[in-house]
């Protein structure tokens, strides 16, 4: 008999989504204004005004469900001398070797290293994006600080961008992880093998 | 092809060439401060070929009015009380609006294919039905000339009357001007003029009298007669030195290109390993 653990529950889950389809809106209609090969990105969002009108309320949709959602997942993200064993062996999780990789609990360092990029990127895009926000804000600023704003923003935005690219192929690579953010459960084998400690934890086997 | 006055030159968020075979001649407006009275016919002349009404403002103590430009002020007088010299007041007015840079950092900041393009001419020109309303030209711009509008979140400002330039007229303001303090022709005829007119200004005492079309910024198609020019900052904080801010072409420069490609790579390299290393599986009976 296949047997499964509880890894998320149904509100982690949905604050989950919210966060990440409110993250790939924002990030599309953000890339529309990054650079003209992405400009065809604002009929997405029925054109450029409608594309620069959305997408701060899309942002800051993004913002208040990370909030809510870093502080539910803050306490598993500390880190700890077990976490840099596992930095030393980043080349054998690369390479499938599992077999030497230390013991991993809740998430594993590099888990641990997007959970806080993002908790830096999000607020940084949120300060610099409310800066440049047309029409509401951007006037009451300097235009030296809207010039400053919008190189940050449009720095954290990729730096975010590519640690989520990171973060879905992860989950893709490593199979049996998707169905914890659908689903909520993961397999014992899968937990067994990724997240021994945690599962010990569990299960108190 | 449409006229071919409106031959584009450079056109904002396009990176492609723009149609190059015909190359006509550069314009210029020459605004000669030394004989500027400050009657503000130029505001008039502009606000009515343009059909622009800004409100009625009220008096803050000084000349200026309107204070600033706006999305219905396209020009405005500038009035500046100066001791250049001890006990020597000098009352010196600047049309301030758009400089028509040659290296316009408003183009180069604008994400919308078309919103700003620069016409062959020399004229840069705000098409405001592609005009999506970001702002991004203010940070581009090392003058302060955009302004957003209120009403419809698009950005305006002087077009050099390109509509009336296209055929053949000159700009509204320099039909006005009743002192000759603003004219207009090729770019070429408007450096010859204003060294005359440097000439006389040397002769009259203002020996540091200079034509103001800032290399920072390419050369610009409006350029000033300064009676002093060499404290531009005189005239209401004309830049001494204007280019566009590091951090727009910073953020406009090789960087996107190169962040885009980082994106497209990192999604390649994902592909790739998982192509090559493969997935991690887990047998599901595994044994300790
Ligand atoms: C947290 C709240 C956010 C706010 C208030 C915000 C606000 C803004 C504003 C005002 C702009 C200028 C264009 C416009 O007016 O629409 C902008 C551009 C942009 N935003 Fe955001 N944003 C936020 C979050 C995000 C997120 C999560 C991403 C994606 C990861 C993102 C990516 C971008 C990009 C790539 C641009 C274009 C920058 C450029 O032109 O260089 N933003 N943002
Ligand atoms: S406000 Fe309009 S003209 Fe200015 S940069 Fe944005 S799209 Fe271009
Ligand atoms: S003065 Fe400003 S708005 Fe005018 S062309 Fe130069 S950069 Fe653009």
């Amino acid at each position: 008999m296949r047997t499964t653990i509880q890894r998320y529950t149904a509100r982690e889950r949905s604050n989950h989504w919210v966060v990440a389809i409110a993250f790939i809106l924002a990030g599309l209609s953000g890339l529309a204004l990054f650079h003209p090969a992405f400009f065809f990105l604002t009929n997405l969002f029925g054109g450029g005004p409608w594309d620069r009108i959305l997408h701060p309320f899309i942002g800051v949709v993004m913002f208040l469900s990370f909030v809510a959602l870093a502080a539910r997942f803050w306490r598993f993200n500390h880190f700890t001398p077990a976490d840099r064993q596992w930095m030393k062996h980043i080349g054998d999780e690369l390479c499938n070797r599992d077999e030497r990789l230390p013991e991993v609990g809740k998430y594993n360092a590099g888990q641990k290293y997007l959970f806080w990029t993002v908790v830096v990127t999000v607020p940084v895009l949120l300060l610099s994006g409310v800066v440049i926000w047309q029409p509401w804000f951007a006037p009451y600023f300097p235009i030296w600080l809207l010039r400053v704003a919008v190189v940050i923003h449009a720095l954290a935005a990729w730096i975010m961008i590519l640690g989520i690219i990171v973060h879905v192929y992860a989950a893709i690579w490593v199979k049996g992880t998707v169905r914890a953010m659908t689903r909520g459960t993961v397999s014992e084998a899968w937990a067994k093998h990724h997240h021994r400690a945690w599962y010990r934890e569990m299960t108190g086997k | 092809m449409a006229l071919q006055s409106l031959d584009i030159k450079a056109r904002s968020a396009t990176t492609t060439p723009p149609p190059r075979a015909r190359n006509p001649v550069h314009v210029a407006k020459l605004i000669d401060i030394s004989k500027c009275i400050g009657c503000k016919a130029c505001q008039v002349a502009c606000m009515e070929w343009n059909d622009l009404r800004d409100e009625v403002g009220t008096n803050v103590g000084i000349y200026d009015n309107p204070r600033d430009l706006s999305d219905q002020s396209w020009t405005v007088m500038r009035f500046s009380e100066v001791e250049v010299e001890q006990g020597r007041l000098e009352w010196l007015i600047r049309k301030d609006g758009c400089m028509h840079c040659d290296d316009p950092g408003c183009l180069k900041a604008c994400p919308s294919p078309g919103a700003i393009v620069q016409y062959a001419n020399g004229i840069v020109d705000f098409h405001e039905e592609h005009c999506i309303g970001c702002g991004y030209c203010l940070t581009g711009c090392p003058f302060n000339i955009p302004r957003i509008s209120k009403k419809d979140s698009k950005a305006y400002k002087c077009t050099l009357c390109s509509d009336r330039v296209a055929v053949g007229l000159e700009p509204a303001c320099i039909k006005t001007c009743p002192t000759g303090a603003l004219v207009f022709g090729s770019k070429e005829d408007m450096i010859h003029h204003a060294e005359g007119r440097i000439a006389d200004l040397k002769e009259r005492g203002y020996a540091n009298a200079a034509l103001y079309n800032p290399r920072g910024v390419g050369g610009t198609h409006v350029m000033y007669v300064l009676q002093h020019g060499d404290q531009p900052e005189l005239y209401a904080n004309l830049p001494k030195d204007p280019h566009i801010s590091p951090l727009v072409s910073l953020w406009k420069g090789v960087t996107k290109p190169l962040m885009s490609l980082g994106i497209g790579l990192a999604v390649f390299a994902g592909f790739f390993h998982f192509v090559t290393v493969g997935p991690k599986e887990v047998e599901e009976e595994e044994t300790d």
